[in-house]
C-alpha cells in the first residue's frame, strides 16, 4: 500500500508539472498584460499536435520536437499578440476575454479540420520507455522525464528573470508597465516577449503531455480550467506561486482519486475557495495587485 | 526646450486641461503650482505622452512630440519622476538604477556620481525597492532618472510627505541639477521649497494658467498666493 501511495505521489508531481508549465505562462500574461488568456489551452493542444506532426508524420526525433515545438508555439503566440491582442489593451477586459475565447475556438476547429476530431496515437519515445528503479519503487522513465524537464525549465526561467537585465525589465513591467515605458523602454516589445514565452511554455507542456494524454482537439479545454485554479491559488503574476500551486493541485487530484474519485475534482475548487477566503490574492500574490 | 501650446486634455469624461500654454528655456527651473485638482499632474502626464491632448501641441527640443509614446519621448531626453515615486519594489536599488535607457544625446550620471550625491543609496544597493523608506524611495526615483541622461526633468511633488531634513537634501540636489544645465519643470505644493529653487512660476487654476511670473515677483505677491493657492 505504501508503495502504491508513493507511486501516486510521484504521479501527482508529474501531473502537477504540466500545470506548472501552463500556469506560469497564464499567470505571467495576466500579471503583465492584464489579459485572461483563454487561448492558452489551445496553444498547449497545438504543442501536442505539433509534436505529433514532427514525430508521427515526419518521423522526426522526439528531442527535436522538444526543442523546436516550443519555439514555434512561442512565435505563434508573439504573432497573436502583435496582430490581435495588442489592439485591445486599453479597452474593457471583456473584449480581451471574447478575443481569446474566440481564438481558442478557432484554433481548436482549425486542428479539427486539419487532423480530424478523433485524436491521434502518440507513443512514448523508445529511448524513454521502461521503468527506473528508484530504490523504493519502480517508476516509468518517461514520467520522470516530464518532471525533470519541468524542473529545468522552471530553474532556467527563474534565473533568467532574476539574473539578467531583460529579466529585471520584465519584473518591473509586471509591477508598473507605464513607468517602464517612461524610462525609455518600449513596453510593447516586452509584452510580445512575455506572451511569446508563455505560449512557448504551453507548447512545451503540450509536447511533454502528448505521449501520456490523449492528443485530441479538445485536450486543452479541460486542462485550462484546472490551470486557472492553479493561477488563482498561486497568486496572479507569481512564478513561485504557479510552481507551488501547480504541484499542490497535481497532488490533490491524484491523491484525491485514491480516497474517493468523484471528490477529487471538487476538492481543488474547495481548496481554491478556502484560499480565496483566507488570502484573496493567492499564496504568493502581491498586495493590491488586480484586487 | 519645451513649448506647450494651448493643450486641452480629458481624463476619461472629465475636461481637465482647458487650454494650457507654457514654455521652458534651456537650463531653467520652472514650477507649476496650484491647488489639488488644478491639473498639475495631468499636465505632466500629457507632456510625458501618457495622455494625448485634443487639441494642442507640445514641442520638445524643437520637435513636435504630441502623440508619441512615452518611451519615444523618454529617449529624446525627457525624464519623469512621478508623484508616488513608482519605484519597482521587487527590484533591487541597483536594478532600479540600471533600468533607464540612456538617451537624448547626453550621458547619464555614472553610478559613482549618483552615490556621491545620494550616499544613502550606496548603502542600500542590494536592498529591494520595497525595503526602502519613503525618503529613500524619493532619492532613488530622482537618481534613477539622472542615470538616463535626461535633459528635461518633469518632477511631480518630490517633497511630498518628506521630513524637513530630507527636503533640504532634495533642495541641494535640485541646485546641483540646475548647475549641470538641466531644465526642470517642477510640480510643487510646498511654496517655500518652490521659491527656494525656482526661476519662474506658473499657477494652474481651473485647468488654465492663471498666473505666470518670475520668482522675485511671486515671492512678494501675497494676493496671488491667497487667491490661487489659498495661503
Amino acid at each position: 500500500m505504501s508503495q502504491y501511495l508513493i507511486t501516486q505521489f510521484l504521479n501527482g508531481l508529474v501531473l502537477g508539472s504540466l500545470y506548472v508549465l501552463l500556469s506560469i505562462g497564464l499567470s505571467a500574461i495576466f500579471g503583465m498584460l492584464g489579459i485572461i488568456n483563454f487561448a492558452h489551452g489551445a496553444l498547449y493542444m497545438l504543442g501536442a499536435y505539433a509534436a505529433y506532426t514532427v514525430v508521427g508524420v515526419l518521423s522526426g526525433n522526439f528531442l527535436i520536437a522538444i526543442l523546436v515545438v516550443p519555439l514555434a508555439i512561442g512565435l505563434i503566440g508573439a504573432l497573436l499578440e502583435t496582430t490581435l491582442l495588442r489592439r485591445l489593451y486599453r479597452v474593457v477586459p471583456l473584449y480581451n476575454l471574447l478575443l481569446t475565447f474566440g481564438l481558442m475556438l478557432a484554433i481548436q476547429d482549425a486542428v479539427r479540420i486539419g487532423y480530424g476530431p478523433e485524436g491521434e496515437p502518440f507513443n512514448i519515445p523508445s529511448a524513454l520507455l521502461g521503468a527506473v528503479n528508484l530504490g523504493f519503487t519502480y517508476y516509468p522513465k518517461y514520467r520522470l522525464f516530464i518532471f525533470a524537464i519541468t524542473v529545468l525549465a522552471s530553474i532556467g526561467l527563474i534565473l533568467f528573470l532574476e539574473k539578467t537585465k531583460l529579466g529585471s525589465i520584465i519584473r518591473a513591467g509586471t509591477e508598473d508597465s507605464d513607468m517602464v515605458d517612461a524610462l525609455g523602454i518600449d513596453i510593447g516589445k516586452i509584452f510580445t516577449l512575455v506572451f511569446g514565452i508563455g505560449a512557448a511554455l504551453a507548447g512545451l507542456a503540450g509536447v511533454l503531455a502528448a505521449p501520456v494524454q490523449n492528443v485530441a482537439p479538445a485536450m486543452g479545454m479541460s486542462f485550462l480550467v484546472d490551470t486557472f485554479v492553479v493561477v488563482v491559488i498561486g497568486g496572479m503574476g507569481s512564478i513561485i506561486g504557479s510552481i507551488i500551486a501547480g504541484l499542490i493541485i497535481g497532488e490533490t487530484l491524484t491523491i484525491g482519486v485514491l480516497i474517493w474519485p468523484p471528490m477529487a475534482t471538487t476538492l481543488i475548487y474547495v481548496f481554491m475557495a478556502i484560499i480565496l477566503l483566507i488570502r484573496p490574492r493567492g499564496l504568493f500574490g502581491r498586495e493590491k495587485f488586480h484586487e | 526646450m519645451l513649448e506647450i501650446k494651448d493643450i486641452h486634455t480629458y481624463y476619461g469624461e472629465s475636461y481637465i486641461l482647458q487650454g494650457v500654454s507654457l514654455e521652458l528655456q534651456k537650463g531653467e527651473l520652472v514650477t507649476l503650482l496650484g491647488r489639488n485638482g488644478a491639473g498639475k499632474t495631468t499636465t505632466i502626464k500629457t507632456i510625458m505622452g501618457f495622455l494625448i491632448p485634443r487639441p494642442g501641441a507640445i514641442h520638445f527640443k524643437g520637435r513636435e512630440i504630441t502623440g508619441l509614446r512615452p518611451h519615444q519621448i523618454a529617449r529624446m531626453g525627457m525624464g519623469f519622476v512621478p508623484e508616488d515615486r513608482r519605484i519597482f519594489s521587487s527590484l533591487t536599488v541597483l536594478e532600479n538604477l540600471n533600468l533607464p535607457v540612456v538617451g537624448g544625446g547626453s550621458d547619464g550620471w555614472s553610478l559613482d556620481k549618483i552615490f556621491e550625491h545620494f550616499s544613502i543609496l550606496e548603502e542600500r544597493i542590494r536592498h529591494k525597492g520595497s525595503e526602502l523608506s519613503g525618503g529613500e524611495q524619493q532619492m532613488l526615483a530622482i537618481a534613477r532618472i539622472l542615470r538616463s541622461g535626461a535633459e528635461l526633468l518633469l518632477l511631480d511633488e518630490p517633497t511630498e510627505g518628506l521630513a524637513p531634513f530630507l527636503i533640504r537634501t532634495i533642495e541641494g540636489i535640485m541646485k546641483e541639477i540646475k548647475k549641470s544645465g538641466m531644465t526642470v519643470l517642477l510640480v510643487e505644493q510646498n511654496i517655500h521649497f518652490a521659491t527656494e529653487v525656482a526661476d519662474r512660476h506658473y499657477i494652474l487654476y481651473g485647468g488654465k494658467i492663471a498666473y505666470h511670473e518670475t520668482n522675485q515677483e511671486f515671492k512678494g505677491n501675497e494676493e496671488v498666493k491667497r487667491k490661487f493657492l489659498g495661503i
